[in-house]
């Protein structure tokens, strides 16, 4: 299963410890994590289910491509990170 | 009369009370996040906190016996497969909520009622004290919805919403832009009202129709419902029909340019106003912060300055910072720069409660 960890700027707002999942795509990763997770969704998703403007995904180091349908492959030894931009003020 | 004030900044809600001592700070939630509006239901006391954490969107929160607890934030519907709608800069029109610019409790008689207007335009309905929404579909389907553009902001949004003190189910709302819209029958259908405002600001075909009216702010008599203020880009508005016609007011010094608007709860001829340079500076005039009152329907102002900066004074208040209490006595109204005031006899007199909060977005009595 993939491992999947988050900014820890979100864990203020809602605690999102590191998460094993299944899945081939991100997509399929992330909606098993937020099942069990639901208030984190729409800290990381718009109202489409795309990623934020300002989120970001690695899947081992590299950006993801598709932003809105999350469809970038993953594998069982894929580790994801959920990152934003750190601009603020 | 209210002896509390809510204040929603960019940086936490702040509350203030007023004690022997007079008015002051006495708590803040919410400290460091950017707090956009919140609404003090009346009905039950219940708060309603919309925060914008930026990167991860916008969340409403609701206050408990204890503290605070997180909501339902209204969400748009899947956008249809395929669909193409572009704002007016040609970019996809985003069906997301983009800010929350409206938190209206419904009628005396529906408890748990909420509307809440948003940016990119959809209006929402809560039945169950904003445990879950629903979007006004019959508005955000109406093909004049397509026409509103952005003002201030990039995207049209839905600021005022005015729910019939008399029957619940006559809703008014206004875009900013896209001018006043109403509903007799609780949301269901949705009719253009404003004609008699102008906009200065478009081509001469759109000049006078009321669907290219960038309103700023509109306000009722909780008295005499027929009667309607606005606070307009262009100038200040009135309407003794509600809302079917306006008549502008024209020779207000020191500016009819400016934000909010606060209405007497039982004068429909009493309103108060906060001018500043039009349009793209937004400061006041001379650096000397005023309000402006009226007090015979808009026929002759007086502009406040007891107790409000005189030199150097650079504030500028948005839309929903200047508020009116039940009695129509006190009013209180915060800064972009950071300035509180409140008057307790209708604005002859002012008193800074303090200039040092955060940017303010927002001022409600509680």
């Amino acid at each position: 299963m993939a491992m999947v960890s988050f900014t820890p700027n979100i864990q203020r707002h809602v605690p999102c410890p590191d998460t094993e999942a299944a899945g081939a795509t991100v997509r399929a990763v992330l909606d098993q994590v937020f099942a069990g997770n639901p208030r984190a969704r729409a800290y990381v998703l718009d109202d489409q289910a795309a990623l934020r403007k300002h989120m970001i995904i690695f899947i081992d180091g590299e950006i993801i491509r598709d932003r809105a349908r999350l469809s970038d492959p993953v594998t069982a030894a894929s580790h994801i990170h959920v990152y934003q931009a750190l601009s603020g003020g | 009369m209210s002896d509390s004030l809510i204040v929603s900044t960019r940086k936490g809600l702040f509350r203030v009370a007023r004690r022997s001592g007079g008015w002051a700070v006495e708590s803040v939630d919410f400290l460091g996040d950017n707090v956009s509006l919140t609404l003090a239901d009346p009905r039950d006391g219940r708060c309603y906190a919309a925060l914008d954490h930026g990167h991860f969107g916008v969340k409403v929160h609701r206050s408990t016996a204890t503290g605070w607890e997180e909501i339902a934030t209204p969400a748009y519907p899947p956008k249809p497969e395929g669909l193409e709608e572009n704002d007016m800069w040609g970019r996809p029109v985003p069906w997301s909520t983009a800010r929350i610019w409206a938190l209206q409790p419904g009628g005396a008689a529906q408890p748990g009622v909420l509307w809440c207007g948003t940016l990119p335009g959809g209006l929402f309905r809560s039945a169950d004290h904003g445990e879950s929404w629903e979007m006004v579909r019959s508005l955000w389907d109406h093909p004049g919805r397509k026409r509103w553009m952005g003002g201030g902001a990039d995207l049209p949004g839905i600021h005022s919403i005015i729910v019939d003190p008399r029957n619940a189910d006559h809703v008014w709302i206004a875009v900013s832009t896209g001018g006043i819209w109403f509903t007799e029958d609780g949301g269901n259908a949705w009719t253009q009202r404003g004609e008699g405002m102008r906009a200065d600001h478009v081509p001469p075909e759109l000049v006078h129709d009321p669907i290219a009216q960038d309103v700023h702010c509109l306000m009722q008599c909780a008295a005499q419902p027929e009667r309607m203020w606005v606070q307009h880009h262009n100038g200040i508005f009135v309407s003794s029909d509600a809302g079917r016609n306006f008549t502008e007011i024209t020779g207000v010094q020191p500016s009819a340019f400016g934000f909010p608007v606060a209405v007497h709860p039982a004068d429909p001829d009493t309103a108060w106003f906060v001018p500043g340079i039009k349009d793209e500076k937004r400061i006041p005039l001379d650096g000397r912060l005023v309000v402006t009152r009226t007090r015979d329907g808009g026929q002759t102002f007086d502009i406040l300055t007891n107790g409000l900066p005189q030199v150097h004074a650079y504030d500028l208040v948005y839309r929903h910072a200047l508020a009116i209490d039940p009695t129509g006595d006190r009013l209180a109204f915060g800064s972009t720069t950071g300035g509180l005031w409140v008057t307790e006899d209708q604005g002859d007199r002012w008193t800074e409660i303090t200039h040092t909060l955060p940017p303010i977005h927002a001022v409600t009595f509680a």
